[in-house]
């Protein structure tokens, strides 16, 4: 009897499939990747249009996803002040490490980038400053000979000229592929940081997705102010890493902005919305009564 | 200090000797190098991180501060040092210590050797990354001679941390990394297995570091390592640091702080077409 049950859904089953592909054989639909954004915090699907009305802020949980360089600077600066430093400024091979080079000249045509920072100099409400913003597309950003040389000049250039510097960081961290060289990036960069602080110049951190490992642990962690965007993962140990060493699965909200505030890591959330207007207020406080850059 | 043969050993096979148990670590040395050792404790925020020590002590006389990481000799001591993978509150003492030496105008030296700053959820929650960034932009300045010496393993950020020195030796076996090769291989090709065959390409053994101008010496090790004569290697780190030390304390300060910064500013490789 139970038998015959079985038969009867496997009748039935193999009848619709029949009568179906007896009409029109249908295709899963397929939606272009481009078309949805799907939210890593909060899962919903968006269509990517809504996204970018949205200066790409999650419409649903407010987490500030990853963008261009190039986007980042048309947000932020004055329309038309930017000015770049260091363009064509390009990585060599210091250990040698198989491919690095092929795979470089395949980001640099598919990006537009030079390497993983943007930096230059641009006005923020009529406020003059040096700029930097890290562009997660290239090798996730992280960190070699030439993200560590560009930081660096650009503080130098703002010691020099007596300006304030902003940076927004992302990154996975150190880049592997240059080995010790990588490493030693985080030195360099965090004695100009030094330097440009000793002179009382203002530095401000804007911590974007994701800013981890060796640029937490240098010049990301040294603004004199430190802002996030919401819902961004900040941390210096990769997660996966952690949760290997403690044999348990961490909370959700476990390396996000929101728990580096509760900690007293960083000053402030700001969403992008109001980040213009918040640096720009910032460097205005940063003067004297005279209108003169402070320090 | 004259090299007297060219070491051969293969760099995975110079992470085996640093990691086996019989190398000699911190403990054994500063009784050989140093005269009346004196441990200080705390951060003085958290508590006390024992995978840093730190302390005052004499080299021939002239009183320097010591900050070491350290490995143990044994479970025991491991489990207290935390196999030498120091938590934030170890880099904030280290840094307490490291301007105390500048307000007394002591040389400081750190000791190197950890495989890299503790992963974990405490480390995260007391800021690892900003502990570190905060000791690399302070010693950068520190108005006092730095001298570092990597003794062993020399891994990543948390290597970094009492590396931002006057001058860097490396002890001939010793290997100074980005990452540990493990971590390397498990970052790079999803397959931490492959870690001798990161090794041989990282460019981590100390003629590496002294052709990309990260250290400046390499101390030599007696004949099969320094586990063969802990004597010997005490003296000739000894040496080093005394000679090291007299010169840098002869240097205006201003002078120094500007070497110091140009030793990190001048690493990188890049062109500008």
């Amino acid at each position: 009897m139970l038998e015959d049950l079985f038969n009867v859904v496997k009748t039935r089953f193999n009848g619709t499939i029949h009568e179906e592909s007896n009409e029109k054989p249908e295709k899963p639909i397929e939606i272009p990747k481009d078309l949805v954004f799907k939210c890593p915090r909060c899962l919903n699907v968006i269509m990517t249009d809504e996204l970018v009305k949205n200066m790409k802020v999650c419409p649903c949980c407010g987490y500030n996803s990853r963008i261009t360089a190039e986007e980042r600077i048309s947000i932020t600066a004055d329309k038309g002040s930017f000015r770049e430093f260091d363009k064509n400024m390009t990585s060599k091979n210091p250990i040698d490490f198989p491919d690095y080079e092929a795979k470089q000249i395949a980001l640099r045509e598919k990006t537009g980038l030079s390497d993983a920072v943007v930096t230059g100099e641009c006005t923020i409400r009529g406020e003059r400053c040096v700029i930097g913003v890290m562009d997660s597309r290239y090798m996730m950003a992280s960190m070699g000979s030439v993200v560590g040389e560009k930081i660096t000049r650009a503080f130098e250039y703002a010691t020099e000229n007596k300006l304030p510097v902003i940076l927004f960081t992302a990154s996975g961290g150190a880049r592997m592929q240059e080995g010790i060289v990588s490493l030693m990036q985080m030195a360099k960069t965090s004695g100009a940081v030094a330097r440009h602080s000793d002179a009382g110049l203002l530095y401000i951190t804007v911590m974007t997705d994701p800013t981890t490992g060796g640029v937490t642990a240098s010049f990301a962690s040294l603004g004199d102010i430190i802002i996030a965007e919401p819902k961004v993962l900040i941390g210096f140990a990769g997660r996966r890493v952690i949760e290997g060493t403690i044999k348990q699965r961490l909370p959700d909200d476990f390396q996000t902005a929101e728990f580096m505030l509760e900690h007293g890591f960083v000053d402030m959330i700001v969403d992008r919305k109001l980040m213009r207007r918040t640096i720009a207020h910032i460097l205005k406080l940063h003067k004297n009564p005279s209108g003169e850059e402070i320090g | 200090m004259e090299q007297q043969y060219v070491n051969d050993l293969t760099p995975y096979e110079r992470l085996e000797l640093i990691r086996h148990k019989d190398r000699p670590t911190i403990k054994d040395y500063i009784p050989l190098i140093f005269d009346e050792f004196i441990e200080m404790h705390g951060d003085r925020y958290f508590g006390d991180d024992r995978a840093i020590i730190g302390g005052i002590a004499s080299i021939k006389g002239i009183p320097v501060t010591v900050i070491a990481e350290v490995k143990g000799r044994n479970i025991n001591e491991n489990k207290e040092s935390n196999f030498a993978m120091p938590h934030p509150e170890g880099y904030r003492k280290a840094l307490r210590l490291a301007k105390q030496a500048e307000k007394f105008h002591r040389p400081v030296i750190c000791f190197i050797d950890t495989p890299g700053a503790f992963c974990g959820v405490d480390a995260e929650k007391r800021g690892q990354g900003e502990a570190i960034a905060r000791n690399l932009m302070e010693f950068m300045r520190l108005k006092t001679p730095v001298v570092s010496v990597v003794l062993g393993e020399g891994g990543s950020g948390g290597a970094l941390a009492l590396g931002v020195c006057d001058e860097l030796a490396v002890l001939e076996n010793a290997l100074y990394c980005v990452i540990s090769p493990r971590g390397f291989a498990s970052i790079l090709w999803k397959d931490a297995s492959r870690e001798k065959e990161a090794a041989s390409i990282m460019k981590i053994t100390a003629e590496d570091m002294l052709k990309l101008g990260v250290a400046e010496q390499i101390i030599p090790e007696p004949f099969g390592g320094a586990q063969n004569d802990v004597g010997q290697t005490a003296e000739n780190i000894q040496d080093f640091l005394y000679k090291t030390i007299t010169e840098k304390l002869k240097i205006d300060i201003d002078v120094l702080l500007n070497e110091r910064y140009t030793k990190f500013r001048k690493i990188g490789e890049f062109t500008e077409m």
